[in-house]
């Protein structure tokens, strides 16, 4: 079995290319045996792909799932009654949502990686957190949306934490400015997703021709960029203008999805996606699910060490990226660095069917 | 019933109101005048050369030639003695194949109906290809009896417009699949009036290893099994889905690699597969295997022709249809098999090495509930005035009929 305790230690960018690739392989294929053996459903895929799991030579060679697949079946590695949490992706009403099942171990996994590697950004110490969102999205406990999952993940850095925004949506600009004056001189985390800090954190500010003091604040975002493309904002702009309302310097992307929760990828300071030795990206040629050369673009595919509970170590997301390089980011972190260039296009299907096309969306 | 007309966009449209369309008085089928129009607008959308961009609409204007709707008109000759129109036909037309409305009025029109016919929304220039030789055949001044017939139309989705249109009009066509269709069917027709529905289909192909073998043109089998599938992405309701082999172990396996290398060969030339379509395949092998299995995932070729063996038939094998070339295959020694899940969903299945009467009679003596249409492979596109199930003709006009009584 995958030893966790051990491989935990290991600093969070310190392998390069050839050692990666021999740990990564080793790790996924005692995890592909373990799913082959405790989950039918992935053995029955696993089956039909034809592939030998007692000889895998490369991780890039393991069959990935769907992360669609998430949301049609429950796919579960341990018995129901040892999982402990259930995530669920945030979809709008109607839409199915994954639902990904998390034992004890898997579930305290991800957040110890996830505090190996946000850590080795904002330093280990915890700090004063602003939660650029509403605490109405916590509500249900036994049912974690991503969103909720995300604050919740997050927050294992907290050692005080506020929401920016009541449940309407509107910022709390007096409890914010009351949050700042007690952390005065202080280091403050910022956690929200893309688009809400830009609508309803970043506009209000400016709306209302207020600047806070946020120079020693740290962000940490993500959720995508797809609606601030519409609106034409760029991972640039998007930093000038929130330097501009609330002098804030550091403010770091991230992309991480609910069905591998804990193994994220956070953008460095030449604003670079980096994963970490405890997960990679492969980018995919749709054409034949090869792998594509750095610089071209794909369908991402994501692997994870952690996911143990639910067959998810190895999935093909429906994201499209591009590998910018690996090892050598001036940043100095080891392995790839990447960046997302948005999900993959509704093709415009003919045909008779009206609808078939909107199932997906 | 008074409607908001800023709503509506009229493409063809003569000047007169819904209303008087309503009291057009209908005509007998194949009527002169009809087929008269409809041959000058073949002429029209034959004349200009640009049109040649548009394959599709080249096949209808050959299908509108007045040879070809003359021999359409022999098969009709007992209707034209007692059928006559219904009236007023409301045609809605699906959202992703630009030239279907054109055909759905064509039958409207022979039939002896005025036609109103909501184009959809989304803009494909072959729309405005057809409406604007539409408008220059009635515009000429040979044709002007046929200007109250037609009008097409354009509005966003519009419960108050499609309930007014609907309650007006003698027959409803609604293409568009399941979805469209209960959703327009929110909209009540008058109390004779009903519905002609187009819902989603399912379809299959069946070949006999043996005579495919021995026929030996396999590009061109290659190239009519793409016209069926990949042309439409394979999501066209007449596009085969599950490809049944018949005949012996070897013959399969010989026939299988000779006809998947060839339509793959064809379909790498004509056909990119999207990011999209590569996941969707995927998650359809996914699916098939958990819910189906054990089945064997045949991808010699790459993300292009997605394979899926298996090796019983499911009843409900139409729910792992996927668009853009992925194909469930089943091997057995004949149809029998088949017998136990064709269903109502079932439209067209299309042929090799079969005689079609053969698969006719097999239809009818097992009692089928599906498989309206037995076509060789590369026509399962093909328009014809039976449809679906449907004869349209004779379902879009009204029977009068006469009884000699005893003399006095």
């Amino acid at each position: 079995m995958v030893n966790y305790e051990e491989i935990l230690n290991m600093p969070p960018y310190s392998l390069d290319k050839s050692k990666k690739h021999e740990f990564l392989t080793e790790q996924l294929s005692i995890l592909t045996r373990h799913h082959y053996y405790n989950c039918p459903e992935y053995r029955k895929i696993i089956d039909a792909f034809g592939f030998d799991v007692n000889c895998i030579k490369s991780y890039c060679d393991i069959p990935f799932l769907p992360v669609r697949l998430f949301k049609e079946y429950d796919l579960l590695s341990v018995p129901r009654e040892d999982v402990v949490k259930t995530m669920t992706s945030s979809g709008t009403t109607g839409q199915k949502v994954s639902k990904i099942y998390l034992d004890k171990e898997t579930s305290s996994n991800q957040t110890k990686t996830l505090v190996k590697i946000v850590s080795s950004y904002i330093g280990a110490k915890r700090l004063p957190m602003i939660v650029i969102d509403t605490s109405a999205v916590l509500k249900d406990r036994n049912m974690f949306s991503a969103r909720g999952a995300g604050i919740l993940g997050f927050s294992v850095f907290a050692r005080d934490r506020i929401f920016a925004l009541d449940e309407n949506m509107e910022l709390d600009i007096d409890g914010l400015v009351q949050f700042l004056r007690k952390y005065e001189g202080e280091d403050i985390l910022l956690f929200g997703f893309t688009y809400m800090i830009w609508q309803h954190f970043y506009n209000k500010l400016k709306e209302l021709d207020l600047s806070l003091d946020l120079s020693r604040g740290v962000m940490i975002h993500g959720g995508g960029w797809k609606k601030l493309q519409e609106h034409a904002i760029s991972p640039a702009g998007f930093k000038e203008a929130l330097h501009h309302v609330c002098g804030i310097n550091r403010v770091y992307d991230y992309y991480g999805m609910v069905e591998q929760t804990g193994t994220v990828y956070i953008e460095c300071e030449c604003g670079h996606l980096h994963s970490s030795v405890f997960s990679d990206v492969i980018i995919r040629r749709s054409s034949d699910f090869g792998i594509a050369e750095t610089g071209e673009k794909g369908i991402i595919e994501v692997v994870s060490v952690l996911p143990k509970s639910y067959p998810g170590h190895v999935l093909l997301t429906e994201d499209e990226g591009i590998i910018i390089g690996e090892d050598d980011c001036p940043c100095g972190r080891k392995g790839k660095y990447f960046r997302i260039t948005g999900r993959i296009n509704n093709a415009e299907i003919r045909g008779c069917s009206d609808t078939y096309a909107d199932r997906f969306k | 019933m008074q409607i908001d007309l800023n709503k509506v966009e009229f493409l063809c449209h003569s000047g007169i109101s819904f209303e008087e369309m309503k009291n057009v008085k209908p005509l007998r089928p194949f009527a002169d005048e009809v087929v008269s129009f409809l041959s000058a607008l073949s002429q029209e959308l034959l004349r200009s050369k640009t049109n040649k961009a548009y394959p599709e609409i080249i096949t209808f204007a050959f299908y509108c030639r007045k040879a070809n709707l003359e021999s359409e008109k022999k098969k009709y000759l007992d209707c034209m003695e007692n059928h006559i129109g219904r009236g007023l036909t409301f045609h809605i037309a699906p959202s992703n194949v630009p030239v279907n409305f054109a055909y759905s009025m064509v039958a409207g029109l022979l039939s002896g109906n005025a036609c109103i016919v909501r184009v959809s929304s989304k803009p494909f220039p072959q729309t405005d290809v057809i409406c604007n030789a539409i408008n220059s055949v009635l515009s000429s001044g040979e044709h002007d009896k046929m200007k109250e017939f037609i009008s097409i139309i354009r509005y966003e989705r519009d419960v108050e417009v499609t309930s007014y249109l609907s309650a007006l009009c003698n027959v409803r066509i609604i293409w568009g699949g399941d979805s469209t269709i209960s959703e327009i069917r929110k909209s009540p027709v008058a109390p004779r009036a009903f519905d002609v529905t187009f819902a989603d289909r399912y379809s299959i192909c069946v070949i006999k290893a043996k005579e495919y073998l021995a026929q030996g043109n396999y590009q061109k089998v290659a190239h009519d099994f793409y016209n069926d599938t990949y042309l439409f992405d394979q999501n066209a309701c007449s596009s085969p889905h599950l490809i049944v082999w018949i005949g012996t172990d070897d013959d399969i396996a010989k026939a299988k690699d000779i006809f998947w290398d060839a339509v793959y060969t064809f379909a790498k030339q004509n056909y990119k597969v999207e990011a999209i379509t590569a996941v969707d395949k995927l998650t359809t092998l996914c699916r098939c295997a958990i819910d189906i299995g054990p089945v064997k995932w045949e991808r010699m070729h790459g993300n292009l022709v997605s394979r899926i063996s298996i090796n019983r038939l499911p009843s409900e094998i139409y729910e792992y249809r996927c668009p853009g070339g992925s194909f469930i295959e089943y091997s057995d020694v004949n149809l029998d098999s088949l017998t136990g899940i064709i269903n109502d969903k079932y439209q067209t299945m299309t042929y090799i090495g079969y005689e079609p009467e053969e698969l006719k009679k097999w239809v009818m003596s097992n009692g089928l509930q599906g498989i309206d249409r037995i076509v060789p492979v590369g026509k399962s596109a093909d328009f014809s005035l039976i449809w679906d199930g449907y004869d349209l003709i004779r379902n879009l006009s009204r029977v009068c009929y006469s009884v000699q009584g005893k003399p006095i």
